[in-house]
Parts: structure tokens; sequence; C-alpha cells
């Protein structure tokens, strides 16, 4: 009997013992890993992800953006399984076209989010193993951000990180954009231009100490005159 | 079903696409019926393989779980009183997550649990709410909304919602308060604290509910404090405390506090 102590998913040691049968039941998810991060501005919003799109301990390609353009005011990044992504925001372009067909205007952002929330919900007996965020502008025309959860949760935020490495960006998130944890400091509004460089900045981090995220970086930044993209690489081991 | 009813209406060909996904697991039947039939096969192979360990990098998908919320009536009313974190296993996913739902002008709902589930079925009921309030003329009383919400969630008993919530309002009878969960239970009462800080709270409350006749800005303070102190010693409950008082005229938000405020402020307090 040959005993291997393995380090699972939560910390806690798992043992495997290798003798007997082991049932292997098919799963219909796969972790196709991936990091997303919204922030939003004044006038401005920016969605970032990586491009790597990998599966167990393979890459299956290093150009598979995970931000999606919905409307001119709007876009989404969407993570985990590649499947379920791929379908949402199938699902979602036919309903924002249904919408706009319907009542002649586009949706705007937060229909969008309160949309997700349902078509998320529908399927809450067998989710859509994905992690949303959408970011966007507003009727007013100041940057949103809305974060989901796989079944529909959500609500608006200032900046949001989700994916594989979003417990490691978002506490650095926290701290240079929300002002946590620091005592006599100007709170000072963000600007594009810094926006931008500590997204760059945070997802150098990421790619340093997650093995999913990596080997280049697409930022779609959103503003009143419509939705500007930019690659940068990253790392690619 | 409820779910499948409402979402139908909107969505054209999707309903059927979470049907056809789950054909290969449930071997032999193909039914028209909603998510009833296929309840018990479906919650086994989707729900639960997906909760479970993968070997290996794959990953559990987690929900965000609310946690501690109370609310009591008094002479005045009702107080309800909430945390705002929400989290993901072992991940603070929010500290500022919204935990009180404005059903109407003058009902309250509070989450704990599942916070999809709490959001969509009492953004669900705010509508049938507003159904009633056309159809027969007048506001929906607090028994009859918390019996729609309870009645609406029992069909999906034993199929993994999770959700624990409390009816607040006032109607014709005076304040009304209602328990409400995913399990079937519906309770009327004074006094309900829910969540994973739910025995902190009531420790609190209870305390301080035995002088009666306490005066708005008592209650409120009690309030605060109960969540404070559940904040304090429960790990899952955290962020700010929102508070709010229901009334004869509807609801109003009394405050919203963040709990390290709190801490240094009963810290000075007991300093003194």
């Amino acid at each position: 009997m040959f005993v291997t102590q393995v380090y699972g998913d939560n910390g806690k040691m798992k043992e495997y013992h290798y003798t007997g049968p082991v049932e292997h039941r098919f799963s219909p998810y796969s972790f196709n890993g991936g990091t997303v991060l919204a922030v939003a501005g004044e006038d401005f919003a920016i969605v970032a992800s990586d491009t790597r799109l990998s599966e167990g301990y393979s890459i299956h390609s290093r150009d598979s953006p995970k931000c999606y353009k919905l409307t001119d005011t709007t876009v989404i990044g969407c993570s985990g399984f590649h499947g379920d992504c791929l379908t949402l925001t199938k699902i979602i372009d036919a309903r924002l076209k249904m919408y706009k067909h319907s009542n002649n205007k586009c949706m705007t952002s937060g229909a969008i989010a309160a949309m997700l929330s349902t078509i998320l919900y529908g399927r809450r007996f067998f989710p859509y193993y994905v992690y949303n965020i959408i970011g966007g502008l507003d009727e007013e025309g100041k940057g949103a951000v809305y974060s989901f959860d796989p079944v529909g949760s959500y609500q608006r935020d200032t900046y949001k990180a989700g994916g594989s490495a979003s417990a490691m960006l978002q506490p650095l998130l926290d701290n240079q954009i929300g002002f946590k944890n620091m005592e006599g400091v100007q709170h000072l509004p963000l600007s594009q231009e810094k926006a931008v460089q500590l997204v760059k900045d945070v997802f150098i981090s990421a790619a340093e100490r997650d093995v999913y995220t990596g080997d280049a970086l697409r930022i779609c930044i959103v503003t009143k005159d419509g939705i500007k993209e930019e690659t940068v690489p990253l790392r690619k081991d | 079903m409820a779910l499948a009813n409402v979402l139908q209406s909107e969505s054209v060909d999707f309903s059927n696409y979470g049907r056809k996904c789950r054909g290969f697991s449930s071997s032999l039947y193909e039914t028209e019926l909603g998510l009833e039939s296929v309840g018990g096969d479906n919650l086994s192979f989707a729900v639960r393989t997906a909760c479970s360990d993968g070997d290996g990098p794959e990953r559990k998908i987690q929900f965000l779980h609310g946690t501690t919320t109370l609310a009591f009536k008094f002479q005045h009313g009702v107080i309800v009183a909430v945390d705002s974190r929400a989290t993901a296993g072992a991940y603070i996913a929010s500290q500022t997550v919204k935990k009180v739902i404005e059903i109407n002008p003058y009902l309250l709902g509070t989450m704990a649990g599942g916070a999809a589930d709490c959001s969509f079925w009492e953004r669900l009921l705010a509508r049938q709410c507003r159904v009633y309030e056309l159809r027969n003329k007048e506001r929906i009383s607090v028994a009859a909304a918390s019996k729609l919400l309870a009645n609406m969630v029992y069909q999906y008993k034993g199929m993994g919602l999770s959700m624990g919530t409390m009816v607040c309002g006032w109607d014709k009878t005076g304040p009304g308060l209602y328990y409400v969960d995913s399990e079937g239970n519906r309770v009327c009462g004074d006094l309900f604290a829910v969540g994973s800080g739910s025995m902190y709270a009531y420790g609190i409350v209870d305390s301080g509910l035995k002088q009666k006749d306490l005066t708005v800005e008592e209650a409120c303070d009690l309030g605060c404090r109960a969540i404070y102190q559940a904040t304090y010693r429960d790990a899952y409950s955290g962020g700010q405390v929102n508070l709010y008082h229901v009334h004869s005229e509807g609801w109003n938000r009394v405050s919203q506090s963040d709990v390290l405020m709190l801490h240094q402020q009963y810290q000075n307090l007991t300093d003194q």
C-alpha cells in the first residue's frame, strides 16, 4: 500500500491510497483558469483579463482573452469553465438583440446586470461555472462595475477581481483603490492613466504567483467615446 | 413551477437548455415537467458533484453565503440589523453586501444563507406583492407576504436552496415579523436572529430587551451592538452594520456603520 500526502484545495492534507478500483464519474465541468478584473472611474471603466486558457497541467492557448464586448458602453469578463463562458456570452448577445428589437434601444449596464442575474439563477440546479464581472458606463456616464457569483447574486462595486488569482489581486486593489487599512492618506479620485497602470502592475504580480494567469493581458477601456483595447505581454512560463 | 414559469416568459428557448444538459445523468426518462421531476437525480449529479472535491487542479464552485441578521419587535415598530459580509468558502468575497432587501416601502426582507437564493426569491416576492396590491387595491399584510414566500420555496424543498430570511413590516394589525426558510419553516415572533453569528446576537438582544419600553434610539443602539458583537466573535460576519427601522409610515434606513469604527467607539466607552 503506497500512501502519499498531498495538500488539497483548502490547505488540508489529502491522502491517496493506490489500492483497489476507484470510481471516476464524468464531470461536466472543467476548470480553464484565467483572471478578470474591472475598475470603475469617474467617467470610465476598465475591464482586463489575461489570455491564457489552461486545463489541468496543460495550456490550450496563449491567446484566448476573457473580455467580451456586449454594447458600446459595456464589456463583460468571464472566467471559469470556458465552455460555459462561450455559451453564456452567446445567450447574452441573443438577449441583447431581442431587447433591442422589442424596445428600440440598447440595454444599459444596470439592465444587463439584472438580466444576467436571472439568466444565471435559471440554472440554479446546474450552474454555469463562470465568474462574471461586468464593466461599463451607467446612464449618467459614470463608471460602473457589477460582480456576480456563479448563480446570479450580484452587486455594484467600484472595483472587483474574479477568477483564479482573484484572492491575490483583490487585497491589492482594496488597498490602492479603496484606501483600506491606510491611516491619514488623502483619498484622491482615480485617473484613467493611473488606473491602467495599476491594472498592468496588478496582473504582472498575479502572473508571478498564479499558474493559471499569464501569457498576455487584454485591457478594454470603456469611455463615452467607445471601447479601446490594449494588449500587454505577461510571463509565458 | 414558479422558477420555470418566470424565466420561460422572458427567454424563449433557454428554459430547455438545462433540461437537455441534465439528460446524461438521468438515464431513461424525458419529461416535460419543470425542475421538480428531475429533482433528486439532478441534485445528486449537478450540485453535489460541483461541490465535491475534485482531484488535482479541479475547483469547487463556491456560492456566496450571507451571515448574521436580526430583527425584533418593540413598542415603536421593528428594528432590523444586518452585517454585510459575503464569503465564498474561506474567501471574503465582499464586505459591502446589502442584506436587507427592500421589497416595497413598508416591507423589508433580510438575507441569510445563499445570496443568490435570497435576492432572487425576495425580488419575486416583491413582484407578487405588487400584483396583490393591484388586484385587491390594498397593501398586502406581512403574514400574507411571508406565506407567499414560504409557499414559493417549499416547492423546491430538498433541492438544495439555502435561504433563512425574515419578512418585516407594518400592516393593519401593527408591526409584523415572520421568519421564513428554505426548509419550509414559517414562524411568527417578536425576535429572530439568523445566520452563523445568530447565537452571539441573541445574547445581546435578549439581555437588552428585558427592560420593556425601549425608545427608538435605545432599540437602534441595541440592534447595532448585537450585530457588532456577533461580528466580533463570528469569523463569517463583518463589514458594516446596516440598521433599518420599520414604523407605521413604512421603513427608513437609520444608519450604516463600519464595524471598525464601532469597535473604537465602544472601546472608548469602556475606557472612560
